[in-house]
């Protein structure tokens, strides 16, 4: 407990904070942060086994926004529009729907260690890939599928957990049953393996758990344009009210918030971000709980700030890790892989630094 | 204005923790809400505050039913001042007290300059202005009560209710907290709390609801319901109300539990 005279302390070291310089210094975050997405953004355009200097490609970019006579080769064209393009978009559009859908699953769930897979969507998504592909299902059934089982697993958890709860702890509840139809689901996809050809379909199953944008075309991103909007938008328009939810269930109700029907509607659009990014680029983890932590570091915890941070940081962040996937050998990395890699040091910093932005 | 709960029966689902309590407050006035533990203060609390459906009977505040009341407009009537405690994130403290804007804000919105204004207002009328920079999770517990109180405040209700505002707080600080609590009814709100200290009513002059070990309600001015017996009835231990002369020759009441 704190002695008598505590108040007068803290009184006099805020004066002093008042007067340091430092605390006066206002860097606009989220326009930074969008400056250097913008930044990778272009850069990834430039870097690949064909490589396309800068200034080429902002001559190209600007030749094809004005419709100037092409003076650039064809191949150029080709590999910037039907091969960069759509797997730079794609990156993007992943890497901000993890982290920002990590981002919101925090907040609902009052807890800074949630990540966007808690309610068993990267688990079913990866189960309905898995028997798409040892059903022989092109590509675009295997996309549908791992959507559908995706959603399909979140509503199991839903239903279940309702089953089970009636009124009591929802969150807690959620949860757990997440935690449940995870591992039910795993176990399903260990039988696909199981039962998988080892010499074809194993390969190729195992591959597209580790996760990767190596066969991205421009169809996939007409594929994760429309879901990522559709849960994005309400995300945004609905951060700042995350604040209160982290507050719990019954605090923000007295504060006068509609829990319920806020807390469905952002755990809908997550779901849906998390589903379309597993449905076309496989498992790819650590992203969703990384990276609302790094925001948080640079952003502050207020979601006013914290989501678009991460919505931006995420997108860089995977576009950058795409880069060395794609760039770093001859053979494509899975990005699974090497968000991993990445991720596993930057979470073990993050205890070692120590409470800081949680507990 | 008049927040009244006429013949409440209060429990979780049908299992009934307490039956037929009648109690009410004024504008203006505190009603401290004394019993052991177990005995379902919170359990009323919660039922007050909407978080439990009444078993039976009627809360109302000005005449409206609470029960139909829509949760934006409930929670411009009537602020909630729960026991401080620690959220995961770091918020600083003038976003937090902002939130007691929520109410008053649009769907999709964000804080506006006069919502932070009325938050930095709520947070100077009970002087801890120089929070608002700090971090809720890093201040000690006596300002985190005070920074949640300041946050319904914000939400410029008419009432307060208040779950053991000075509960886990040092001996200074339980005072102070009580004095903005005193202040604030002076002000012209109403307020409800729970204590576990009887001597809290006396120093707030207030309005005293007792709930005996029994379920039986008490009802009254703290003179009149805090005696010897009824606190025999309530904690089961023996208790010497005793009146002592204050600085100013006023005097002051005070219980003193004996060992025996």
């Amino acid at each position: 407990m704190p002695p008598v005279e505590e108040f007068e302390i803290e009184k006099k070291s805020a004066l002093i904070g008042l007067k340091s310089p430092l605390s006066r210094i206002k860097i606009p975050i989220v326009p930074v942060l969008g400056v250097l997405l913008i930044a990778a953004f272009l850069f990834s355009f430039t870097i690949g086994r064909y490589s396309i200097p800068l200034p080429q490609l902002l001559q190209i970019i600007w030749g094809k926004t004005f419709g100037l006579a092409k003076s650039w080769p064809v191949t150029v064209e080709t590999v910037l529009f039907n091969v960069r393009m759509p797997r730079i978009l794609c990156a993007v559009m992943v890497g901000a729907a993890l982290a920002g859908s990590g981002a919101s699953y925090q907040g609902i769930f009052k807890n800074p260690m949630v990540s966007p897979d808690i309610l068993g969507a990267s688990a079913g998504a990866g189960f309905g890939a898995s028997l798409a592909i040892l059903l022989s299902f092109n590509i675009i059934g295997i996309e549908l599928m791992s959507f559908c089982f995706g959603i399909g697993a979140v509503l199991l958890t839903y239903i279940l957990s309702s089953i089970v709860g009636r009124h009591s702890n929802a969150v807690l509840l959620l949860v757990l049953t997440g935690m449940v139809v995870t591992s039910l689901f795993n176990a399903f996809t260990s039988i696909v393996k199981y039962v998988a050809d080892p010499n074809n379909k194993l390969p190729e199953i195992t591959f597209w758990l580790m996760g990767g944008l190596s066969s991205i075309t421009p169809r996939e991103v007409w594929m994760i344009l429309f879901p990522f909007i559709i849960g994005v938008v309400p995300l945004v328009l609905l951060r700042w009210k995350l604040n209160v939810l982290s507050f719990g269930e019954e605090e923000a109700k007295a504060l006068g918030l509609n829990t319920r029907r806020v807390r469905y509607v952002i755990i809908i659009a997550s779901t849906l971000l998390t589903s379309s990014a597993v449905a076309i680029a496989g498992m790819v983890g650590w992203v969703g709980l990384i990276i609302p932590h790094l925001a948080r570091l640079v952003a502050g915890p207020n979601y006013k700030r914290l989501l678009p941070a991460s919505l931006l940081i995420g997108a860089t962040f995977l576009l950058l890790v795409d880069d060395v996937a794609r760039t770093l050998f001859t053979m494509e990395i899975p990005l699974g892989i090497l968000t991993a890699i990445i991720g596993a040091p930057f979470f073990l910093y993050l205890l070692l630094k120590g409470r800081h932005g949680w507990e | 204005m008049k927040l009244e709960i006429k013949n409440a029966a209060c429990g979780y689902g049908k299992k009934n923790v307490l039956k037929d309590i009648s109690v009410f407050v004024n504008s203006g006035e505190i009603l401290c809400l004394l019993g052991p533990n177990g005995v379902g203060k919170t359990t009323l609390f919660k039922t007050i505050l909407g978080f439990l459906s009444l078993q039976h009977g009627l809360i109302t505040l000005g005449g409206t039913d609470l029960s139909t009341m829509p949760a934006r407009q409930f929670a411009r009537k009537l602020g909630y001042v729960p026991q401080a405690h620690t959220p995961p994130f770091p918020f600083k403290v003038l976003d937090v007290v902002v939130m007691g804007r929520t109410a008053h804000m649009g769907a999709f919105a964000t804080p506006s300059k006069n919502d932070i204004e009325i938050a930095l207002s709520s947070l100077e009328r009970l002087e801890i202005g120089f929070l608002k920079d700090r971090a809720y999770t890093e201040i000690s517990g006596g300002e985190r009560q005070m920074v949640l109180i300041a946050r319904a405040l914000t939400q410029t209700p008419d009432f307060l209710v208040m779950d053991e505002p000075t509960s886990s707080l040092d001996y200074g600080n339980q005072i102070r907290v009580l004095r903005q609590v005193c202040r604030l009814a002076k002000d012209g709100l109403g307020i409800i709390m729970t204590s576990h200290f009887p001597d809290h009513a006396f120093l707030c002059t207030s309005r005293v609801a007792l709930i005996k070990r029994d379920g039986n309600l008490v009802c009254g001015n703290a003179h009149d319901v805090i005696t010897e017996e009824n606190l025999k009835e309530t904690y089961g231990i023996n208790v010497k109300v005793t009146e002592i002369e204050g600085p100013n020759g006023e005097a002051i009441q005070t219980c003193v539990p004996l060992m025996n």
